[in-house]
């Protein structure tokens, strides 16, 4: 992975996807090294995200590097019509490695085509977000000691959900069993479900979020968004029903932990957060040793 | 009486024939190929009658020779063209055209948040499906269908 950029998760073979996973246990053992002293990172957030900007310069601070950046596209020349390729090729001057978030799709590829140092891609659009991927498999590999044969649960929007279906692009390296709960409006597409079809997983879609979930491993909940809906009513039918409440979880197995990318609005009720099943809060912690994981891997220092 | 059998486009002394144009394509490939750009002589027909293709177009190049690579960018529109190589009136050689693994600079992007749409980049696809086409950008990764095909 040395000096390559993180692009989409369908850069990395499963060698290097492990090898992440096994430096970020590592980094979980002792974060604070000194592996970046003398590195400059730049965090380039064209789109405002407060806990993958943060998490990645938590993990940067903890190894010594600096950081320069922005963390909105109001505060750098992109408010005075400067193209990405220009900012891309001006930044890639002054520091050692890019962390970019963009709205546009396909703008993380396109930068790390024009910059001279790696690109990690921290979200483009609705896109790629391949650290949350990494993290995510790091959480679920770590609570049930091992990725294969799992039954995971995707609960709410899975349409529009990119962490959702990078996710479970990358788990149907595992021989996963997929359940797919959702309002009709935001059903699994098609070509996700092929693609699950012509590698021979199975897969369940479910519109109810009854007791099915006694059967899952690990529960990944999203947010049902309002602007999804191009039918208000609709929306107001189907918003209180994929909220997850303590009650329901009485028979789920006691391996079961419960995923959430955050931020969270109402999709799991707060009388969930103290069940020792709720991980979501553990989950973003992981996520700082992961991207430690991944900076270092890039830069060479490990 | 017998109508005498003519050539619609006069025949061409050495060159290249590219037959089974669909019509409504004929200056698609008229610009993917540059023939607008070039000195050779050209002549094309098009709105013939065709039993395959209802109405097709027919482009005669005179002493112009395409390298396959450079053909195969026209199977995006048409699909089902063919070359006929003429040395000295005769027809040498017949190709089919290709749909290659990669597609570039061609077609646009349907996706209305690809970074394609906002900056000047040549576009790449990687061809996911060749009998109805189907491009995946190798920018956003979404795919673009035979349907929703732009040709830039």
């Amino acid at each position: 992975m040395k000096n390559k950029s993180l692009v989409s998760i369908d850069d990395l073979s499963t060698d290097e996807i492990l090898s992440i996973l096994d430096l970020a246990e590592e980094f979980e053992k002792e974060p604070d090294r000194t592996l970046l002293s003398g590195k400059v990172i730049a965090t380039l957030f064209f789109e405002p995200s407060t806990r993958t900007r943060l998490s990645f310069e938590s993990a940067v601070s903890r190894l010594g590097g600096r950081i320069l950046g922005f963390a909105d596209a109001a505060t750098s020349s992109v408010s005075k019509g400067e193209t990405l390729k220009d900012t891309i090729k001006t930044i890639s001057n002054y520091c050692d490695l890019i962390v970019m978030r963009h709205p546009l799709e396909g703008s993380a590829r396109y930068a790390s085509e024009i910059s001279k140092v790696p690109v990690i891609n921290a979200g483009d659009g609705a896109n790629q977000h391949p650290t949350q991927t990494l993290l995510d498999l790091y959480s679920i590999r770590k609570t049930q000691g091992k990725l294969d044969n799992l039954n995971v649960f995707f609960v709410g929007d899975l349409k529009y959900g990119r962490t959702v279906h990078s996710l479970m692009m990358a788990m149907a390296r595992w021989k996963t069993t997929f359940n797919f709960i959702s309002p009709e409006e935001l059903k699994m597409p098609e070509e996700y479900k092929m693609y699950l079809d012509n590698i021979g997983l199975k897969y369940y879609e479910h519109t109810d979020f009854t007791d099915i979930i006694s059967k899952a491993d690990i529960i990944y909940m999203t947010r049902v968004q309002r602007e999804r809906f191009s039918d208000p009513i609709e929306y107001e039918k189907v918003k209180n029903i994929y909220v997850l409440r303590n009650s329901m979880l009485q028979n789920t197995k006691p391996n079961l932990k419960i995923l959430h990318p955050l931020p969270r609005v109402n999709e799991i009720h707060v009388d969930v957060d103290e069940n020792p099943k709720a991980y979501y809060f553990e989950q973003t912690l992981n996520g700082v040793y992961v991207r430690q994981a991944i900076l270092c891997s890039i830069l060479g220092v490990i | 009486m017998k109508e005498p059998k003519q050539l619609s486009v006069s025949a061409i002394q050495n060159g290249t024939v590219i037959d089974h144009i669909p019509a409504r394509s004929l200056f698609k490939v008229i610009q993917i190929l540059g023939l607008d750009h070039i000195d050779n002589q050209i002549t094309f027909g098009t709105n013939l009658e065709s039993k395959k293709l209802g109405k097709k177009a027919i482009i005669k190049i005179s002493d112009k020779f395409f390298e396959d690579e450079d053909i195969n960018r026209i199977a995006l529109v048409a699909p089902q063209a063919k070359l006929n190589i003429i040395r000295d009136y005769e027809v040498v050689e017949k190709k089919v055209v290709e749909v290659p693994d990669t597609i570039t600079g061609i077609a646009r992007c349907m996706n209305p948040k690809c970074i394609t749409n906002h900056e000047m980049i040549k576009t790449r696809f990687r061809v996911i499906s060749r009998k109805n086409v189907a491009l995946k950008c190798m920018y956003c990764e979404k795919i673009t269908s035979q349907e929703n095909l732009q040709i830039i």
